[in-house]
């Protein structure tokens, strides 16, 4: 009997901790990168608040580079990339493409609000 | 010993860029003393050359095979360079081109059409040096396969009449980076030279962050600048970013010339990053030469400048551009 309630405490603890844990899920923001834009947009974003990108490019090889929020990577098409950030400093920021795309290229941004 | 050489008795770049691009004249202001002889005679055994007053030029961003609102009259600016250069009372040594020759394509093909075109426009200039760098547009969809295929190597370094130039390719990697392996090289080949000769790096992107967001930078342009960092007299010319910009850091001087395609907003002002639209009124409007005199071995006397704008009334009989694509102006 005791080690019946033990087991059930240990259990609920494990229970609790594991909903906790899902408590703490960074929110997930799924962004499309393909020639040459990004979908969506804009996307918004907490000040403190961690989140979880999830970039994928449909196409062709594409870069995310935005510095405030140490951005800096390639997304090969059909790969899905996570980036987890926690945005500190609240404003509008532009993250580009800086992988070199096509003529369009110069254009593709993606427009991060920071409130 | 160290050598007797420092920056202000050695040799002065001087150069300002304004429309199609930038005239520079560099003139060593070593004047007759005995120390100015002995520092030409170092570094003509450093470089292979004694150092002696030359001028050169600078244009950029020529898109050839551009066509788009922004500038319907495709290379005109850009023969019109040409001939503005035939015709400088003083003939410079070197043109050198500082990316975005030409403007990208999906077609192989058409791209080797784009960059046979250039050459062909290029090849009128009459100088005895041309030399150029690969900008995005010409080298970032196929590694700069094509451009190495019509213009030879995208980083290199040759000197001349005492400078040394260098090279720098930030675009083939597709990312806006110079990478590890051009950097090893960069310093090795640096190293024969001592920390006062007169260096001119020629590239595309900017070196330093000029706007990050606008991609007008070089992720690894720290590193490059660090390798340059020992060297006093060094000029960095760039393009990329369709305008006149200049910026110091340290002991160095960024550069940019203007393009010959369209202009970009001041990135200093804010507003996006659009081009200039183009003027129906004003169709070469900011496009010109502005001719740099250096006084030469008279140190701290002013540079004479000396701009020249293109106007309509270069075609004579002309009164407005759609003239000019109506008919077509022989040049």
């Amino acid at each position: 009997m005791k080690y019946a309630r033990i087991l059930a405490l240990l259990l609920l603890s494990t229970l609790v901790m594991t909903a906790s844990a899902r408590g703490q899920e960074p929110r997930a923001i799924v962004i499309t990168a393909k020639r040459f834009e990004f979908v969506p947009s804009t996307i918004t974003l907490k000040k403190g608040e961690t989140v979880k990108l999830i970039v994928t490019s449909e196409d062709v090889t594409h870069g995310l580079f935005l510095r405030p929020l140490k951005i800096d990577t390639d997304l090969a098409p059909g790969e899905t990339q996570q980036l987890t950030v926690t945005p500190q400093t609240a404003g509008t920021f532009a993250a580009i493409c800086h992988h070199f795309c096509g003529a369009g290229h110069g254009n593709m941004k993606l427009t991060v609000v920071v409130e | 010993m160290k050598d007797p050489v420092n920056r202000r008795t050695f040799m002065k770049i001087a150069g300002t860029s304004i429309g199609v691009g930038a005239l520079f004249t560099v003139s060593p202001l070593l004047g007759a003393s005995p120390a100015g002889r002995r520092i030409a005679e170092l570094l003509g055994k450093k470089n292979g050359e004694a150092p002696t007053p030359f001028s050169f030029v600078q244009l950029s961003d020529t898109h050839v095979g551009f066509s788009g609102p922004p500038n319907p009259l495709g290379t005109l600016a850009f023969e019109k360079a040409v001939d503005l250069i035939n015709n400088l009372k003083e003939r410079p040594d070197l043109v050198l081109f500082t990316g975005d020759l030409t403007h990208d394509s999906e077609n192989p093909g058409e791209h080797a059409d784009r960059m046979r075109l250039f050459q062909k426009i290029a090849s009128r200039l009459k100088v005895p040096l041309i030399k150029s760098v690969p900008g995005e547009h010409d080298a970032g969809l196929d590694g700069g396969k094509l451009f190495r295929e019509n213009f030879g190597e995208t980083h290199y370094s040759f000197d001349h009449r005492g400078v040394h130039f260098i090279a720098l390719d930030n675009v083939s990697l597709a990312r806006p980076n110079v990478g590890p392996e051009q950097i090893a090289w960069l310093k090795k080949d640096l190293e024969r030279f001592p920390t006062t000769a007169p260096i001119v790096v020629f590239t595309h992107r900017p070196l330093f962050d000029l706007r990050p967001d606008w991609e007008w930078f070089t992720g690894d342009g720290d590193e490059v600048m660090n390798a340059l960092a020992p060297y006093e007299n060094v000029t960095v010319l760039y393009g990329h970013i369709h305008r006149e910009h200049t910026h110091t850091e340290g002991q160095t001087t960024h550069i940019a010339a203007r393009s010959l395609i369209f202009a970009f907003p001041d990135p200093e002002v804010g507003g996006p990053k659009k081009p200039i639209p183009f003027h129906p009124q004003k169709p070469f409007q900011n496009l010109g030469l502005r001719v740099v005199q250096e006084p030469g071995a008279r140190a701290g006397s002013s540079p004479r400048i000396q701009d020249v704008e293109l106007t309509l009334r270069e075609f004579s009989g002309t009164v407005g551009v759609q003239q000019l694509l109506k008919e077509g102006v022989s040049l």
